[in-house]
């Protein structure tokens, strides 16, 4: 035995976390944080609006980052009717792909976004297949739980190769944009766009597409959808690629203005729920919706809060909207 | 070696303490509770803080039981009555909260530097070899009477209504069993004896801080009640001393393969533990001891077709 002390063994495995990293780029935090100490001295109202003000548009922001993945997950729940606790991994798999794209391949961001839903998504096919599928009838919640395991290796996976360290993509330094006191990270932009593009390319995909018909039948009532000559097997393989790819897609764009590490996925993953819940688990929009509400209830909370909290937002989130409003803001029934 | 064997042994109780209090839930009433390792921590430093403000440890250990019941409550209190899938999403933020609570509530819970010096009862006396012997006892015994409990449990009215909840929780409704409150008092009972034995661990290393209630803790519980057979106590137990030695084993088997960084053996290890929880849910869900389910009454006499099987 090379141990000497016998109480080391059987502690759970460390985990280093660091400190949750910075959603938004230097300075953003700055005002917040700067809000904390102003609140108990006087505030001008000048000074409340523009604080005010900067809150709604980092949720704006963070928010829309927050409901790809989101949308990934309820549109797996949708189809397949098990919340799939594997998207975070799925989160973490494309971050590191697109950072693997980014710095070994020199490639920009948009394709290093494309390399990473692909990634992800063709990970999140051949774990489904393999580890989930044929748990389907044991029921939701058994796939729940394999789903965690499932996570618990792929995110594994990924620390055996690139190991604990903190890795960040190789993007050119750009200055805030100021607009008279408020300040917008041109990076922030960037990724605010993307997801704006990712989020149309999906709604498109679900309305004007024999697939993502299809899916939305699926969704709707996999009995009729069967009657009408639909493969569920099918619609399940590709609602998979494409959570599991938006997972990853959601993944990259929450990491390309702080950094990456193993966990990059599992630290966004209670927000990611608490997006779909708010929203109406099962439904796209909601969960865009659920995940814009999210995004400004955790700055304003900020305002009010330590940063540290900010995950626990989420989570009282969800226990307001289940007591007074099961269903979500755009669900369906949830009893 | 053998104080690495009594180590081993009281660290199997805790966790078939852990396991019952699963098998209690989900082999009961047919919910899980992601948050097990939340539920661990709280009796933890419930107990901590009790018996570290001068109280004695049996005071500490009670009000763990009170507080795990307690918060047990609050988490299902807007989730009960609600699709099971929504207990499982909140249980999984509750922990990852009090995980947070735990970090940066210094003032409470000292943040990551953790709580030592939490009283060893009769530490002083016994000695070190001593209380670890001792303290396997107690915790075998405290797990022999919540394992005879929980059984009695099952096999009385109320543990068959809950598993008619389980089972079909519409019927169970319409055969006038109130299915909100037995999932309630399950869940609350269930969450109790986590926190006890979280208390009980404290009390162990004299030492806890966050980085003890992992919730990786959580997964080692499932796959502790799946491969011992959920539904049954005995199950749980047998489960989680199975798991803490398969814990143990490939702890062993990692430490051999060479050339390879510690994170790497660490990744390596918690892959085989996810690997054996996929593994067994879909080789043997059952488990090493399947549940027995009691043949309902009618079926000593002929059945007939008319007669209307309600269970």
């Amino acid at each position: 035995m090379s141990r000497s002390d016998p109480g080391e063994g059987l502690r759970p495995i460390e985990r280093t976390e660091p400190p949750r990293p910075n959603p938004l780029p230097n300075g953003e935090r700055g005002l917040a944080e700067s809000a904390a100490t102003a609140s108990t001295a006087q505030i001008r109202p000048g000074r409340l609006v523009t604080l005010l003000l900067q809150a709604l548009i980092n949720g704006v922001m963070a928010g829309t980052l927050i409901a790809v993945p989101a949308i990934g997950f309820t549109a797996i729940f949708a189809v397949l009717r098990f919340p799939n606790f594997a998207v975070a991994s799925y989160a973490t798999v494309g971050a590191f792909a697109a950072w693997w794209a980014n710095t070994a391949l020199g490639l920009p961001v948009v394709p290093a976004l494309l390399i990473a839903f692909l990634a992800a998504g063709a990970v999140g096919v051949v774990a489904e297949e393999t580890a989930l599928r044929n748990l389907r009838n044991a029921g939701a919640l058994i796939v729940a739980i394999a789903s965690i395991a499932l996570n618990l290796v792929l995110e594994n996976l990924v620390r055996f190769f690139v190991g604990n360290d903190m890795r960040g993509y190789d993007l050119p330094l750009m200055r805030d944009l100021r607009f008279g006191e408020l300040r917008i990270g041109p990076q922030q932009v960037q990724s605010l766009g993307l997801a704006l593009a990712i989020m149309a390319a999906m709604f498109l995909f679900l309305f004007y597409t024999r697939f993502g018909k299809a899916m939305r039948a699926v969704a709707d009532n996999p009995d009729l959808a069967r009657l009408k000559g639909i493969d569920p097997a099918r619609i399940a393989i590709v609602t998979i690629f494409l959570g599991a790819g938006l997972s990853g897609a959601g993944g990259v764009l929450i990491g390309l203005d702080t950094s990456i590490d193993p966990l990059t996925g599992y630290r966004v993953l209670l927000s990611v729920f608490a997006a779909a819940v708010l929203g109406g688990l099962g439904s796209i929009p909601g969960a865009v919706a659920g995940a814009l509400a999210l995004g400004i209830a955790e700055e304003l909370a900020l305002i009010v809060a330590p940063a540290t909290y900010r995950t626990a937002v989420g989570f009282v989130a969800i226990l307001i909207m289940l007591t007074f409003r099961p269903r979500g803001i755009l669900g369906e029934r949830a009893t | 070696m053998l104080s690495y064997l009594i180590f081993t042994l009281t660290i199997c109780g805790i966790y078939a303490l852990l396991a019952l209090s699963l098998n209690l839930i989900w082999g009961g009433v047919g919910l899980v509770n992601l948050g097990l390792a939340g539920f661990f921590a709280v009796g933890g430093y419930a107990s901590a803080l009790v018996t570290g403000a001068g109280a004695p440890v049996v005071i500490g250990w009670v009000s763990a039981l009170v507080a795990g019941a307690a918060v047990g409550l609050i988490v299902t209190f807007a989730t009960l009555r609600l699709r099971d899938d929504y207990l499982a999403i909140v249980t999984l933020g509750f922990a990852e909260v009090i995980r947070l609570i735990a970090l940066n509530e210094r003032w409470l819970t000292n943040g990551s530097d953790g709580i030592s010096g939490i009283k060893a009862p009769l530490k002083a006396e016994l000695g070190v070899a001593g209380f670890n012997l001792f303290y396997l006892v107690l915790v075998s015994a405290v797990v022999l009477l919540v394992w005879l409990l929980l059984r009695r449990l099952d096999a009385s009215p109320y543990g068959r209504a809950m598993k008619a909840i389980r089972e079909d929780q519409q019927l169970a409704a319409f055969a006038g069993k109130d299915v909100l409150r037995f999932k309630w008092q399950a869940f609350a009972l269930s969450a109790a004896i986590a926190a006890l034995a979280g208390a009980l661990y404290g009390h162990f290393q004299s030492y806890i801080s966050p980085d003890h209630f992992q919730p990786l803790i959580t997964i080692y519980i499932f796959l502790a009640v799946t491969a011992g057979g959920v539904g049954r106590p005995t199950g749980a137990v047998i489960g989680a001393y199975v798991v803490v030695i398969f814990l143990e084993g490939t702890r062993f088997i990692t430490a051999v393969v060479p050339g390879l960084q510690p994170v790497q053996l660490a990744a390596l290890h918690e892959i085989l533990v996810g690997v054996a929880l996929i593994l067994v849910l879909h080789l043997r869900p059952q488990g090493i001891l399947p549940e027995r389910i009691p043949k309902a009454p009618g079926d000593r006499i002929p059945a007939k077709p008319e007669v209307l099987d309600v269970g």
